[in-house]
């Protein structure tokens, strides 16, 4: 177990460090940087001033190195825009995406799981068929423009919760429920296929058999192997999440990860915008060992060694 | 007539009507069919369907809502056509998608059939670089490569085919691991044929399959990508009009306007919920094995 953690760790540094440097040489190979955020009339001698600054004058493999080395202590130089230290500045923002993610999170699974457990248990019934349908329309519909709609109609013609911004429990409501709906709709379908995979088996059969309450065969039996595709789900849909975060932030002025790497996107900040892709895949890579050892919990003939 | 034209015109006619008796069994699939035959024509006959052009307006007749004379679903705040906007906006949104899957389809079938059939470090670098890039956000990633490359049309097909190749890799190996045990192959090598001879005469062909149910899934998932990706300015630029820049003209006036940004986004979920309903249909016909 020590083993497989200590070379999954490993294996999360290089995918973190591939990441960087693909972005890193993406950045560099397409133009300077500099020119890119300096206004298109600024005079050549400050143009060579600032690369002096930023050090963008140096050879290329030069800066990689020096990038490598500041990124190895956790320092991807200071936000061009901002002027502060680019990870503690997107650490600063990342409270507001966790608490917008985690609920997102919370309310898909609560919402998907029971409905996805419901339409496999009643197949081919009307609830069944509602069910489809509003899942199947639930993932055509981009979740942006859910968000956009929400606020038309809930904020500008009911005035029940405000158009965006983050403090108060209002404000959560409405880009909760967007960043939600995707990944529930994903969800329900998935419960509801493997529930009916797994509602085929035998030991289903023979808990129904022996007289089992149905409550009691769907949700300790059935349910707790459906979990494992379910658990996968999670895990894969974070980074959808994170991406979903990035779009319902922006809907929202939500002050999270999401929109500020989108701004640093649109004003080249670019060493916000590499700090951004190493919390990103550091976040993601954790994730899915997390899955990998949820797993094992969850079904205990699986082991890691 | 003489004898022989029967059986040529029989064996002509029968796989269509075949596929469409299946279709017709397929409520959900003949939805999704009819959906995206009319949007095909709607796009198709734009030019004729609105008098209006998508690009130009009337000052005068500004944000008027929908219902007013002449305006079905309204002007925007430039007084343009809402409904013209949709039409001609429906070609872009149609063809980011169309050109993405093929371009990016052929490019990950390629890796797929040359990691899968060879393996190797090929197979192992390949398959790495497909893990991480997966793993990471997809939008997050198209947005990361638009803004270096820049936005417009163009650039949005190389964005998305950046983003999207690596998924037929992975899917193409998985099925050319399955195939290249099959006896043909083993036929085919045995009778001296060359590697590249086997992969794409014998491989490729018993891997489309799966190929093409993916891709009309994609077509889908890249038009709410599309979207998603010139809402946030990074995309399609103006004068070109797609669905993604309408939506964000639409944020703009959602205090006054509110059908600027409904009607677009109407239309987008419907094209992606007709295009997702065939690609299930395709899916259940063909291949009930990939299910969700």
């Amino acid at each position: 177990m020590t083993r497989y953690l200590a070379r999954r760790l490993l294996e999360t540094i290089v995918v973190v460090f591939l990441s960087l440097t693909a972005v890193f040489l993406m950045l560099h190979l397409t133009g300077d940087p500099v020119k890119l955020f300096l206004p298109t009339d600024a005079l050549p001698a400050q143009i060579a001033e600032v690369r002096h600054r930023l050090g963008f004058d140096q050879p290329i493999w030069l800066q990689y190195l020096r990038f490598v080395a500041g990124a190895a202590r956790g320092d991807f130089g200071e936000s061009l825009r901002y002027g502060v230290p680019a990870l503690k500045l997107l650490l600063e923002r990342f409270p507001a995406t966790l608490e917008l993610t985690g609920w997102a999170m919370l309310v898909s699974l609560l919402t998907a799981i029971p409905v996805g457990v419901i339409s496999a248990a009643r197949r081919n019934s009307l609830t069944d068929y509602v069910g489809i349908i509003i899942t199947v329309t639930g993932q055509a519909v981009p979740g942006f423009w859910l968000g956009i709609m929400g606020i038309i109609l809930f904020s500008v013609r009911l005035g029940w919760f405000p158009t965006g911004g983050r403090g108060t429990w209002e404000q959560l409501v409405l880009p909760t429920l967007t960043l939600a709906a995707y990944t529930a709709a994903r969800f329900a379908r998935i419960t509801r296929s493997t529930m009916l995979d797994v509602l085929s088996q035998d030991y289903v059969r023979t808990g129904r058999a022996k007289g089992l309450a149905e409550r009691y065969v769907l949700y300790k039996h059935a349910l707790k192997n459906a979990l494992i595709p379910i658990l996968t789900l999670v895990g894969l849909q974070l980074g959808q999440l994170l991406g979903g975060a990035v779009v319902t932030e922006t809907v929202f002025s939500w002050p999270g990860v999401g929109r500020l790497l989108v701004q640093a996107l649109l004003n080249r900040d670019f060493p916000l915008v590499l700090a951004g892709v190493f919390w990103v895949s550091l976040l993601i890579s954790l994730t899915n060992l997390l899955v990998d050892l949820a797993y094992a919990w969850v079904n205990p003939q699986i082991h890691y060694g | 007539m003489s004898e022989p034209l029967p059986a040529t015109g029989g064996a002509i006619t029968r796989a269509p009507s075949r596929i469409w008796r299946r279709l017709s069994r397929h409520q959900a699939g003949l939805v999704g069919f009819v959906i995206v035959l009319v949007i095909l024509l709607a796009s198709l006959l734009a030019g004729i369907l609105t008098p209006y052009p998508p690009d130009v307006g009337d000052m005068v007749q500004n944000l008027l809502p929908p219902g007013s004379p002449g305006h079905l679903l309204g002007t925007d705040q430039l007084g343009r056509d809402v409904l013209a906007r949709i039409l001609y906006g429906s070609r872009i949104s149609l063809a980011i998608g169309v050109y993405t899957v093929v371009v990016a389809g052929a490019l990950g079938t390629v890796v797929g059939l040359l990691s899968g059939f060879w393996g190797g470090w090929l197979d192992t670098a390949a398959m790495r670089l497909v893990d991480v890039q997966l793993s990471f956000p997809f939008i997050l990633l198209a947005l990361v490569i638009s803004a270096i490359l820049g936005g417009g049309f163009r650039n949005l097909i190389i964005t998305l085919v950046i983003s999207t190749w690596v998924m037929y890799a992975r899917l193409v190996r998985g099925e050319v691991l399955a195939v290249k045990e099959k006896e043909y192959v083993e036929a085919a090598r045995a009778g001296g044929s060359t590697d590249w001879h086997i992969i794409f005469r014998h491989v490729l062909p018993n891997v489309s399959t799966p190929i093409i149910i993916v891709s009309s899934l994609q077509i889908a998932q890249l038009i709410v990508a599309e979207a998603a990706i010139s809402f946030l300015g990074f995309g399609v630029q103006p004068p070109d009009v797609s669905w993604g820049l309408m939506l964000a003209d639409g944020r703009d006036y959602m205090m006054n306007a509110w059908w600027l940004a409904t009607f677009p986004g109407i239309a987008l979920a419907i094209a992606a919920l007709g295009i997702n309903l065939v690609g299930d249909w395709l899916r259940d016909i063909w291949d009930p094995r990939l299910k969700v």
